[in-house]
């Protein structure tokens, strides 16, 4: 073996089973890894240093066989999971120098299963953003970059960025609107946003929560099961968090697809859809035709107001959740002449353009006058939206669509900038899915004529990953995707 | 009691007034979190990561504050309402670190009730109850240690709150003040809240307005916060009153805003006008499910609900024979209303009350004591009544004995027994005692038989005197009238 960052997961468990490579070997792999591709601007906070020890730690597990499922397996944590005892920013300057006392319920269940943390993951600040471009330490490149850097995707671009260019063997994400999905897609990478309410959200700094649900981006399907297996479950800190029982993802890893039903959505494939997009979500039905799937068309008609809906919801529930962030108790100060003051120039210099653009957006909406017309409107949208799915379900058993209408633009592109409706038109096919409260998957497909990545997505019903797992593996399989 | 009315040269003026009032509910730990509730702890001690408003922490509710909230709910005569939702009050102040405060809004966990309070003259009166939520308290600012510097106390953030809005029933400030009386004893009966408005455990917002007696209008009212007595209920009820009164009659009109009572100068004053009133944008708190209650939670905790203090009062009137009005007098009270309950059982309730409402109370009064620290217990209290009953001793001597068991809390039974003032039924030693004193003064024996008869209660008094207050005075009496 050439390069220990090659192997994935489940090879590199196998490998430090049979002792033929160490932890320590393993993570000093990593962080040389690290170090080399720092140019990606990936990591924000490492934690090299703490990773060598805990991986001491893991090969004493090995040496007396009590390793745990992912013992020794270093992860990269994005910035929004809270930490104990290392700095924890989510990629804003409001939040300079914070060191949480306390762990993340999803980073202490794979600290329980012997993983160990290279460092945090840069992303867009708070996870608002589609490109990260608004994080305060500036946008990670795409790590398939050619001439001109490109996106990596958001908000989870540190978290996609590291796993593709072997920073990390793995690394944790949270998807709000697609935060795992695009920027696994524009990486080409795997993620899974699982049903909202399988992962706990304890300790992972809230955007929209109703909406956010943490998730892994891995090298592959098969790593996601055993990323996911750690950690999901019900958690009694997060009242949102399911009872439901989690099952083994890894057993369906494998398991054939026949018979079961695709469903592609009319709704998905509007005029003007990227010829490149469309071609690749016919190869990925033909992939699954072919192993005995039979495809379905659905029909998701309110598919078209997801996007309002989803920018009136979390915005509103993001201007709430973001007031904490007052300078008060933790975080930058920015003195003033009075407490209105000091809450003006503190935020006023804490928040990036985007955040504040949200602020204000979900500030207006819950304001007297308009809650009705915008976020209670847009809470019976959502419903509907819901409903399409369950009436889609009746139908077929995953649904089949692209990740993103694009593939990775460059850092800084006029379009996008400009207007950042053209950013937030990004997440059409993945906002539905959030607001539904489902588990969605995106899994690389191909190279675009430009060489670079492009996704796609498998939707299941609520609390069955499962059946996602079981088409992902096959549809991965059948797409042969070379990694970088 | 009379209809209350404001009389002025120009005319005659009703008052509607409706009343506000945050109630601490008894609970170990705070509604959405672990932190204890102790009061008078250290500042800042008892103040967990959620009270705190970390990034990331998530409130989990407090099944003990449901329950307690359900039993007041029920002690109020109201609907428990089966679905109820939490709801974020968003504002920015220093002590309120989440930047919002989770309350209930739009489907609170109480529906309509009543309380009937008692007024002078035994005339009762019904005061609805439109709705009771629970919610979390904010924290204490402290402005008067620095003149520069502001303190915050987090201890009381997050501790639960009940608040319970009236219909704007009351007419007169004396209604004010039997209700806010009456909801204290309910509370602590059934022990959700210690009802203290000095500590601020039960802190009253007053809503008044006036109209022209005999109109059925309702004209603008003004809310003033925080009045923290039932005294100052009453004088701030009357004096903002008589200030609407005041404008109307001057041609002036009314404003809608917030005011501050000023129980020294006994004023009112402007807090905040309307067009400053904050824009709370309530929505529903995404982090708490609905709270969702079974009938067999509500009729199990209908079940243990303790007796109340109507329901008791009917019952030492019908049972004990007890007066209407001594019968309320000792059931305000649950301890006054058990201890007598104690003392009375099997014996004659209406001495029994009679001699708690006299001398006990009095003793209690003039040792500055709690009833739950009386020197006297309710055993004993009955069983002075009983040596009274069973002529053991004498009324008159029973004073004296009560003055011995308020010093030494002991037994009177045996104080009588030690001090040898067992009164003397035996006839021979009275009979020689009268025969002495009918020996020593033959004038008056003459006078008596002379036919001077109201003489017989001088002979009495002597013969209870030589007896040194031990002889029965009934059978003095009869002996007296045979020798004489």
């Amino acid at each position: 073996m050439s390069d220990l960052t090659d192997l994935t997961i489940a090879e590199s468990l196998s490998k430090l089973k049979t002792k033929e490579i160490s932890p320590v070997e393993l993570t000093q792999a990593y962080i040389k890894k690290l170090d080399d591709n720092s140019k990606y601007n990936a990591y924000v906070t490492l934690n090299a240093d703490e990773a060598l020890k805990a991986a001491q730690e893991s090969e004493k597990h090995y040496n007396n066989n009590t390793n745990r499922s992912l013992e020794g397996i270093p992860l990269g944590i994005k910035d929004l999971f809270c930490t104990k005892g290392i700095k924890t920013t989510a990629c804003s300057h409001i939040l300079d120098n914070f060191v949480p006392q306390y762990e993340s319920t999803v980073t202490q269940k794979l600290l329980d299963c012997g993983a160990l943390f290279l460092g945090k993951l840069n992303m867009d600040e708070f996870a608002m953003g589609g490109s990260n471009e608004t994080s305060y330490f500036g946008p990670v490149v795409n790590p398939w970059s050619k001439n001109t850097p490109l996106v990596a995707g958001g908000s989870s671009g540190g978290s996609a960025a590291a796993v593709a260019a072997k920073m990390c063997a793995a690394a944790t994400a949270t998807d709000t609107g697609g935060s795992i999905r695009e920027p696994s897609a524009f990486c080409g990478v795997t993620g899974i946003k699982p049903t909202y309410g399988r992962c706990s959200r304890y300790g992972i700094m809230a955007f929209a929560s109703s909406l956010d649900q943490a998730g892994p981006i891995c090298k592959d399907v098969t790593d996601c099961a055993l990323m996911l297996n750690a950690m999901a479950g019900y958690d009694a800190k997060d009242s949102t968090s399911s009872k439901n029982e989690v099952p083994d993802f890894s057993s369906f890893i494998g398991q054939d697809v026949k018979g079961l039903k695709i469903g592609v959505p009319t709704e998905y494939r509007p005029d003007g859809l990227n010829s490149e997009v469309a071609a690749y979500w016919d190869k990925a039905a033909q992939i699954l035709k072919d192993c005995g799937a039979e495809i379905v068309n659905i029909s998701l008609p309110h598919t078209k107001y997801a996007l309002p809906t989803y920018y009136v919801i979390a915005p509103a529930e993001a201007s709430s959740n973001l007031a904490r962030y007052d300078g008060v108790r933790y975080g930058l100060r920015v003195s003033g002449n009075g407490l209105d003051e000091q809450y003006i120039n503190t935020r006023t210099s804490g928040f990036g353009a985007e955040v504040k653009r949200r602020i204000l957006i979900g500030t207006y909406v819950l304001s007297a006058g308009y809650y009705d017309a915008y976020y209670l409107k847009a809470q019976k949208v959502r419903r509907l939206v819901k409903n399409d799915f369950d009436e889609a379900f009746k139908k077929c058993d995953v649904i089949l669509t692209p990740t993103s209408p694009v593939e990775p633009f460059a850092i800084g592109d006029k379009k996008m900038l400009e207007n950042p409706i053209n950013m937030y038109l990004n997440d059409i096919f993945t906002v539905s899915v959030n607001l539904a409260g489902l588990p969605a998957m995106s899994l690389p497909i191909g190279l675009s004529q430009n060489g670079l990545p492009l996704g796609m997505q498998l939707i299941g019903r609520a609390f069955d990953e499962a059946t996602i797992f079981k088409t992902a593996y096959q549809l991965e399989r059948g797409a042969n995707f070379v990694r970088m | 009691m009379s209809e209350y009315v404001i009389e002025t040269e120009k005319g005659k003026w009703e008052i509607i007034c409706g009343l506000e009032i945050h109630c601490q509910i008894i609970s170990k730990s705070k509604i959405f979190s672990g932190a204890s509730t102790e009061f008078g702890d250290d500042v800042n001690e008892n103040v967990s990561f959620v009270d705190a408003g970390m990034p990331g922490m998530l409130p989990t509710l407090n099944q003990e504050c449901v329950h307690q909230a359900i039993k007041t709910g029920l002690g109020l005569n109201a609907v428990i309402n089966k679905y109820s939702e939490f709801s974020r009050k968003n504002y920015f102040y220093a002590d309120l670190p989440q930047g919002y405060q989770i309350t209930q809004f739009q489907y609170p966990i109480v529906g309509e009730g009543f309380i009937d309070i008692d007024l002078d003259g035994g005339i009762t009166k019904r005061i609805r109850i439109e709705r009771m939520h629970i919610e979390q308290d904010a924290g204490k600012s402290i402005h008067d240690i620095d003149p520069h510097k502001s303190f915050i106390d987090l201890n009381r953030a997050g501790v639960g709150l009940m608040e319970i809005v009236t219909k704007p029933d009351f007419r007169a400030p004396e209604e004010a003040g039997a209700f806010l009386r009456k909801l204290r004893s309910i509370l602590r009966y059934l022990g959700t809240c210690d009802g203290n408005m000095d500590e601020g455990s039960m802190r009253c917002d007053v809503n008044v307005s006036v109209r022209p007696l005999g109109s059925d209008e309702y004209r603008t009212r003004c809310e003033m916060k925080n009045v923290n007595s039932v005294k100052f209920v009453m004088q701030a009820i009357e004096i903002e009153a008589r200030r609407h009164i005041e404008v109307y009659e001057n041609g002036g009109e009314i404003c809608q805003e917030t005011r501050q009572f000023d129980p020294v100068a006994l004023t009112t004053k402007v807090m905040r006008k309307k067009e400053f009133a904050h824009d709370y944008r309530y929505f529903p708190e995404p982090d708490l499910p609905p709270l969702i209650l079974g009938d067999e939670l509500i009729n199990k905790i209908k079940t243990e609900l303790v007796e109340l203090p109507d329901a008791k009062k009917s019952r030492f009137v019908k049972e004990l024979g007890l007066t209407p009005y001594d019968a309320m007098v000792i059931c305000e009270n649950k301890e006054v209303a058990d201890f007598f309950e104690k003392a009375a059982t099997g014996r004659d309730a209406k001495k029994v009350a009679n001699w708690l409402m006299g001398d006990f109370f009095a003793m209690l009064k003039k040792k500055n004591l709690e009833i739950s620290h009386s020197p006297v217990s309710a055993e004993n209290l009955g069983k002075l009544v009983d040596l009274i009953t069973k002529d053991v001793i004498s009324g008159k001597i029973a004073k004296d004995v009560f003055e011995i068991m308020a010093e030494t809390s002991e037994d009177p039974e045996k104080i009588v027994e030690e001090k040898g003032l067992k009164q003397v039924t035996d006839t021979s030693a009275i009979e020689a005692i009268i025969d002495a004193v009918i020996a020593s003064n033959p004038d008056n024996v003459a006078s008596y038989k002379a036919g001077k008869v109201n003489l017989l209660g001088w002979f009495v008094g002597q013969v209870i005197k030589q007896s040194q207050g031990k002889a029965n005075p009934a059978l003095v009496n009869k002996l007296l009238k045979e020798k004489l």
